[in-house]
Formats: C-alpha cells, sequence, structure tokens
C-alpha cells in the first residue's frame, strides 16, 4: 500500500479502532493515496474522523457504524448502504454520500460540508447546523425525515425532495416540530407543510424565484450521484417548495428577567 | 396602574465633604448609577449591585454603598426576596435570571468538616525542609503494572533490564491539584481568559476553555488548556480538539443543572462569533443534551470519537452536576472509556442561569464526592477514571477536604475571577461588568490589565498550594496521593449520623 493511490481495506471481523487505525497507516505511510475502499464494512464506528485530506475519497461497502466522518474537514465518502447514528456529527468539510437512509441526528451540529442521502434520515437529522461566512453545511436527503428535523438550527441549508429511489413523488411529508427553536438557516421540503407540523420558533416563508437558484445546483448535484433522469431533475428543479425558516434570531431573547431592578 | 417599584438594594452614599467633583465614579461605574450635573453628582441608588468599582477608584474614599434599610415588613415566610421575585414576574412573565452560585442557606458541609494533625506519636512534617509532593496525574491508571525482562551487554557483562510492558493511557500532569474551571470567553472577557491562560502555565496546572471555542490569543497556552465540548458545539472542529490538552465534555453545570445555555445576541461580537464559528448576533444556544448523546452508550460512542479525533493521545473528560444519582452516572461514565469525570456541586458558578436552577436543583459537592469515590471502588473501577471536583471550593482546606473525601483535584472558578477583581455581585449575565471581567464592551474589557491579572490569579494558587503543603506536614503526609480519599483525617462537627454516613467520615470525638 505505499505508493498506490487506490487502496482497499477488508473490514471484516475487524474491531473499529483496527480499522481505523489501517486508515490513519495508509495516510501517513502513503501521501499519495486518492481513494481507500473499504470492503465488508459492518457497524464500526468514526470512519473518516477528523481527517483532512482534501483529495481523499473513501468508498464504503456494508453499513458503517455510528458517527461516521464526524470532525472530517475535507474527503469525500461514499457509503454503498446506510449509515447509523450520527453521520457527518460536527462535520467541517467535504461530503457523504449515502446510497440508502442515514440513521437518527444524522449531519448533528455540522459545520460545513454536504450530506447527501438517497433514502430517508432520522429523528432529529440537521440539528443544530451552522455556519459561519464560507462554512455553510448543506443537508440533502431524498426521501423523508422524522420529527424534530432542523431542530436548534443555527444556519446553512436542509433540503428535503421527498422522492423514492426511481423519482416517483412520496406524497406529503409526515415529519412534525420541524426546526423547533431554529435561529438560523433554512429548510426547504419539496411539497406542502402545515403549519402544525412546525415546531416553536420556525415559521414558513415564501418561496422565491431566488430560493430556486440556490437549491438548484444541490438537485443536480443530487441526481447525478444517484443516477436520476433528466426528466426526474426537471421535476424536482420546477416544483413547488415549502420554505420553513426562523421566526428571529433570538428565540429566546425574550425568556429571562433579570433578578435585579 | 399598579405600581411596581420596590425599594433599592442599596444605598449609594457620597461624603460632599470629600468629593471634588473629579467625575471618576461617573467614569468607572458602567451600570449608571452616578450622573455628573453642574457641580453636583446626582445618585441613581437603584442601578447599584454594589460592585464596589467606584468605592475602589474613588480617590478621595469618598463613596459609601451600604444595604439599603428601607425595611418591608418583616416575615419570615414572605421575606423580601421572596416579595421582589413575585412583584418582578407578574410584572414581566419571564424566568427569573441569576448569576454567580447558589444562594440558599443550605448547610455548607465544608465548614463542618475539621482536619487531622500529628501530636507526638506519629511526628508532623516540615515541608520547608522535606519535598511535599503535589504532582498530581489526572487520567486512567493501570490495575497493575507488568515488565518484561530484556538481556542487554553492557562493558562485556550480560544484565537482565526491567522495561515496562504495560501500555500507559495519556495523564495530564498537574504540579499542584488546582485547576482553573471552565468558563467560556463570551461569558468572560478575552483578557479574563488571557490572564487565566498565563497564570496556569506559570503554576504548572490547567485551565478549562468553556463551550466558546478558543481565541487564536489563547493558542500559545493551549498546552495548558482543556478544551470542551458541550451541547452546542461551538467552535469545535478537528484542531480545537488536537490544540488542547485534553478534552472536557460537558453534560451537566452545578449551577443549572439538566438546562442548556443561551449566550445572548448581544454578546457575540465579531471576536466572539469567530471563536464560536457562528454569525455574528445571533444567539448561542446550546440545548439541554447533547442530541448525539441519549444513553451511557451513547456518551461512550462520544468519548471514542474524541479520542479517535485525536488518535487516543489526549484524555478526556466528563463534567456532570452533582445530582441525586450521582454514583451510578460516574460508574456509568467509567465503563465509557472516559478518563476523568468532573463532578459540579450545586454550589457551582455560573455567569446566567435560571434561579430556580441554581438555587433549588442538584446536591452538595462533599456529599458527591464522597458518594462517586465510595461507588466507584466498590465497582473496582476507580483507577480507571479520576474525579475533579468543582463548585464552591473557595480555600484551599476546602481542595484539602475534597481530596480527602476521594477528589483527584479541584477546578476553581469564582475564586479565580476574584483574584481577577470580581466582587460577587452577581449580575455577569448583564454584559456590563465594571471590573472588565464578565463583558465583551472594549472600553471595560480594557480595564482589566492582562499581567497583573495573570499575577494575582498565579499568587492565589501558589498560596493555596503552599497551605496543601503545611496542612500535609501537618498531618504526617508528604504527598498528596496519600491524602486522596483518606477520610480517617476528616471528622464532623455538629453533623448528624444520615450525613456522617453520605459523606463516609467520623463525628470528631471518636
Amino acid at each position: 500500500m505505499e505508493n498506490e493511490e487506490v487502496v482497499v481495506i477488508d473490514a471484516k471481523d475487524m474491531n473499529y479502532r483496527e480499522l481505523n487505525e489501517k486508515i490513519h497507516e495508509v495516510l501517513n505511510k502513503n501521501p499519495r493515496v486518492k481513494k481507500i475502499i473499504l470492503k465488508n464494512v459492518l457497524g464500526q464506528r468514526y470512519i473518516g474522523n477528523g481527517i483532512r485530506k482534501k483529495d481523499l475519497t473513501i468508498e464504503i461497502y456494508g453499513v458503517p457504524g455510528g458517527d461516521l466522518g464526524m470532525f472530517m474537514s475535507g474527503p469525500t465518502i461514499i457509503v454503498y448502504g446506510n449509515t447509523e447514528h450520527a453521520p457527518g456529527n460536527t462535520m467541517d468539510d467535504g461530503k457523504i454520500i449515502i446510497h440508502g437512509s442515514g440513521g437518527d441526528v444524522t449531519g448533528h451540529s455540522m459545520r460545513g460540508g454536504k450530506i447527501f442521502v438517497r433514502d430517508d434520515v432520522g429523528y432529529r437529522s440537521g440539528i443544530h447546523m451552522k455556519e459561519y461566512k464560507d462554512k455553510f453545511p448543506v443537508l440533502v436527503i431524498g426521501g423523508r425525515a422524522k420529527d424534530f428535523l432542523g431542530e436548534y438550527m443555527a444556519g446553512g441549508m436542509i433540503l428535503v425532495l421527498n422522492i423514492d429511489r426511481e423519482g416517483r413523488d412520496l406524497g406529503k411529508i409526515r415529519g412534525r416540530m420541524i426546526g423547533t427553536g431554529i435561529h438560523g438557516g433554512s429548510i426547504y421540503i419539496r411539497g406542502e407543510v402545515d403549519e402544525y407540523q412546525l415546531g416553536v420558533a420556525a415559521d414558513i416563508k415564501e418561496f422565491t424565484e431566488e430560493d430556486r437558484e440556490k437549491i438548484k445546483g444541490y438537485i443536480e448535484e443530487f441526481c447525478n450521484y444517484f443516477n436520476l433522469n433528466e426528466r426526474v431533475k426537471e421535476k424536482l428543479i420546477n416544483s413547488k417548495y415549502t420554505k420553513i425558516a426562523p421566526v428571529s434570531k433570538r428565540p429566546f431573547g425574550k425568556l429571562y428577567t433579570p433578578d435585579l431592578r | 396602574m399598579i405600581p411596581s417599584a420596590v425599594p433599592p438594594k442599596f444605598k449609594v452614599e457620597i461624603d460632599r465633604e470629600k468629593c471634588m467633583l473629579c467625575g471618576r465614579c461617573v467614569e468607572e461605574c458602567s451600570w449608571g448609577v452616578y450622573r455628573k450635573e453642574r457641580d453636583r453628582i446626582v445618585i441613581y441608588s437603584n442601578r447599584c449591585g454594589a460592585c464596589q468599582r467606584c468605592v475602589v477608584m474613588c480617590p478621595r474614599n469618598a463613596i459609601t454603598v451600604r444595604e439599603n434599610t428601607t425595611c418591608w415588613r418583616s416575615h419570615p415566610l414572605w421575606t423580601a426576596e421572596v416579595r421582589e421575585d413575585i412583584i418582578n414576574q407578574s410584572k414581566t412573565g419571564r424566568v427569573l435570571l441569576s448569576a454567580t452560585g447558589n444562594a440558599m442557606d443550605y448547610p455548607i458541609y465544608f465548614d463542618r468538616i475539621v482536619l487531622d494533625a500529628c501530636q507526638v506519636t506519629n511526628p508532623p512534617i516540615d515541608p520547608l525542609r522535606e519535598p511535599m509532593e503535589l504532582r498530581t496525574y489526572i487520567g486512567k491508571k493501570p490495575k497493575k503494572l507488568e515488565f518484561e525482562f530484556v538481556e542487554e551487554e553492557v562493558d562485556g557483562k550480560k544484565i537482565k533490564k526491567a522495561k515496562l510492558k504495560t501500555k500507559i493511557a495519556p495523564n495530564l500532569k498537574l504540579e499542584t491539584p488546582i485547576m482553573i474551571a471552565h468558563m467560556s470567553y463570551g461569558a468572560l472577557s478575552l483578557n479574563a481568559h488571557l490572564a487565566m491562560a498565563k497564570a496556569v502555565k506559570e503554576c504548572g496546572t490547567y485551565m478549562g476553555s468553556g463551550e466558546g471555542g478558543l481565541h487564536r490569543a489563547l493558542y500559545p497556552y493551549a498546552d495548558h488548556i482543556i478544551t470542551q465540548v458541550a451541547s452546542g458545539r461551538f467552535g469545535v472542529d478537528v484542531d480545537y480538539l488536537n490544540r488542547g490538552a485534553a478534552i472536557e465534555i460537558k453534560i451537566g453545570q452545578g449551577a443549572k443543572p439538566g438546562i442548556g445555555g443561551h449566550l445572548p445576541g448581544e454578546k457575540v461580537t465579531a471576536e466572539v462569533s469567530m471563536t464560536r464559528m457562528i454569525p455574528e448576533g445571533t444567539d448561542a444556544i446550546s440545548p439541554a443534551p447533547h442530541h448525539d448523546i441519549y444513553s451511557i452508550e451513547d456518551l461512550a460512542q462520544l468519548v471514542r470519537s474524541l479520542k479517535e479525533a485525536t488518535r487516543w493521545k489526549k484524555p478526556v473528560f466528563v463534567k456532570i452536576a452533582a445530582v441525586h444519582n450521582v454514583a451510578a452516572i460516574a460508574n456509568g461514565i467509567a465503563t465509557s472509556d472516559a478518563d476523568a469525570v468532573v463532578i459540579d456541586g450545586f454550589r457551582g458558578g455560573t455567569g446566567a442561569a435560571p434561579k430556580v436552577f441554581r438555587d433549588h436543583v442538584g446536591i452538595p459537592l462533599e456529599m458527591a464526592i464522597a458518594a462517586v469515590d465510595e461507588r466507584l471502588r466498590e465497582e473496582g473501577v476507580r483507577n480507571e477514571i479520576s474525579i475533579i471536583a468543582s463548585g464552591g471550593i473557595r480555600s484551599s482546606a476546602d481542595v484539602f477536604k475534597a481530596i480527602a473525601l476521594g477528589a483527584d483535584a479541584v477546578y476553581i472558578g469564582t475564586a479565580a475571577l476574584i483574584a481577577l477583581g470580581c466582587r460577587v455581585c452577581g449580575r455577569c449575565y448583564t454584559g456590563q461588568c465594571a471590573w472588565g471581567i464578565a463583558t465583551q464592551k472594549p472600553e471595560l474589557v480594557e480595564r482589566l490589565d492582562v499581567e497583573e491579572g495573570a499575577r494575582r490569579v498565579a499568587n492565589l494558587i501558589k498560596a493555596w498550594t503552599l497551605e496543601l503543603k503545611e496542612l500535609l506536614g501537618a498531618a504526617g503526609i508528604n504527598a498528596i496521593e496519600s491524602l486522596r480519599g483518606n477520610r480517617d483525617r476528616l471528622r464532623g462537627v455538629g453533623l448528624n449520623e444520615v450525613e456522617l454516613k453520605a459523606l463516609g467520615i467520623k463525628h470528631a470525638g471518636f
């Protein structure tokens, strides 16, 4: 594995520490490596954790464990399978592309980079995502999200496309408590969302052509990764979206009274 | 209209004979108590919180601040404070916000515990002539040490040399068991942070970053800073984690167990926004739980994730508030690969907490330390995890007692701030701190001299360290290791049987 651009690791029966140590060994010994392929992954946690190399792709075959790509800053992870709890947790930069579903808290506290999930995500996804200057986290969900999507969201973008694998419409979303405590960023959901589905501090805003321009590139990227045809792409771009954004930057500004006079 | 004004808490008086109308008080008071009107200083006593800035700075010592004696009809149940709070809340409909630590009259067990000293049978040790070992290692200790014997040739002779086989987990090396607690940049000013960072570096100990990221001005001291990861994950990236000496996961805080924190938007200045990595002017909200931790297994996942991010080179601490089941929780933490558990007692300080939490939630630190130490010993995992005690440590005696009850080291917070000038006026959350400590206003922050502040905090740590040595010597002990969990050197005074049992100590006389 000294000088190759592609390194394959068979993760069968490997403990997570052993697997991650192997990945770091490859990175240390072989600065030329461009792609690491992990085969037979079964629940190993923390893959890609804290890795900074920008021109690196990690391909995962199987189901990686929790905190996939946590603190990651640069690489692209492509998962051929579902992911567990908190993929992209506190991620800084890079991409995670999931050919399957993401577990609960997908994109927890994400600060930058992009996550594309072909199917669904669990509860509290995109919770407390935040942006700062050029760091703008984006979570694109092909299917649907469970409740508390974008809770405490402080920045970035969540896009829910609401389609199945073939690009067919899934109908009105059912998630509730969307954007509870949101105080930054925006959530775009394809189709109608009722007021009662929103959490405290979230508000439905007008979806403008400007918004459409903002999400267009991410839709194209999504269709590209998951091989969706032009017809589906056009449909997604031209659909009606519900934009959910904060009522205010200071949701708790009026909660307290000083113990003074 | 129902008038909601209540009498001012304090009465400010200027001795007009002494006053030379220099206007220093007007300048120094960031609360607007004084206004200069032609040849007179006008006083608004209702704005005064008794922070003493004006009293100390007045060149003529002309200012007196005293408790206002306008009396309320006295009543044992309906105290003035209770009545004031009701008036305030019936007017605003809001949650009462407060600062500093628990202000209720609960027993302070530290003050009901006395220390032992040697007489005749076992001579005391004089620290002036014999070394006293205060060095403390925070982190996992191996259950046993294994060696392998390697044969080496030295000067033509074959010698068997012992080599350590056991892998030692990374530990923090403290020259004194006193560290400075996590107080964030944002809640505190940069000058306050810098002063404390300089002091801990000088003293060979550590300070916590708090949940606010690490300002670049603190990078030179990062090897003496424990970085914090709390539920808001502010300022957390892989560089931040690797920069510090250790990482602390904040689950709870003694001043407000069970709730998160809100740094109000007005305190999120350009610099604070940069360190926290959030836009300027937005509320920085730390949710009550970490939303990726809903169980002890999830906590273990985060502990290990942080270790992975730092290639298992940094110790990871977990801070919890002292609550009823603290022993069981700490035991769970001990099984999570964490290296230390921080127990924050109910007297722990805060820059802002709902008063109802500050005053009513959590348990006394003294009992929490004893319970945790006891349980970890019973479970045979005490070596797996160090105990750091914090929340209301006021003196070297408190440090000594905390260690004898079972802690490895302590964090001090309010005490370090008092060294920087804080007078505990309890209005940190207003951002108006006249001493330049709990504020982001540049004109106030610059009042705090970093070098002088550093010297004072270092002095405090050094003075307590000296006293600890003296106390150890008097007890006939020459290493802090031998004091840890050594409750036989403590006796209770005026405590009942249940209290003594909870503390695991005997009453004086036995």
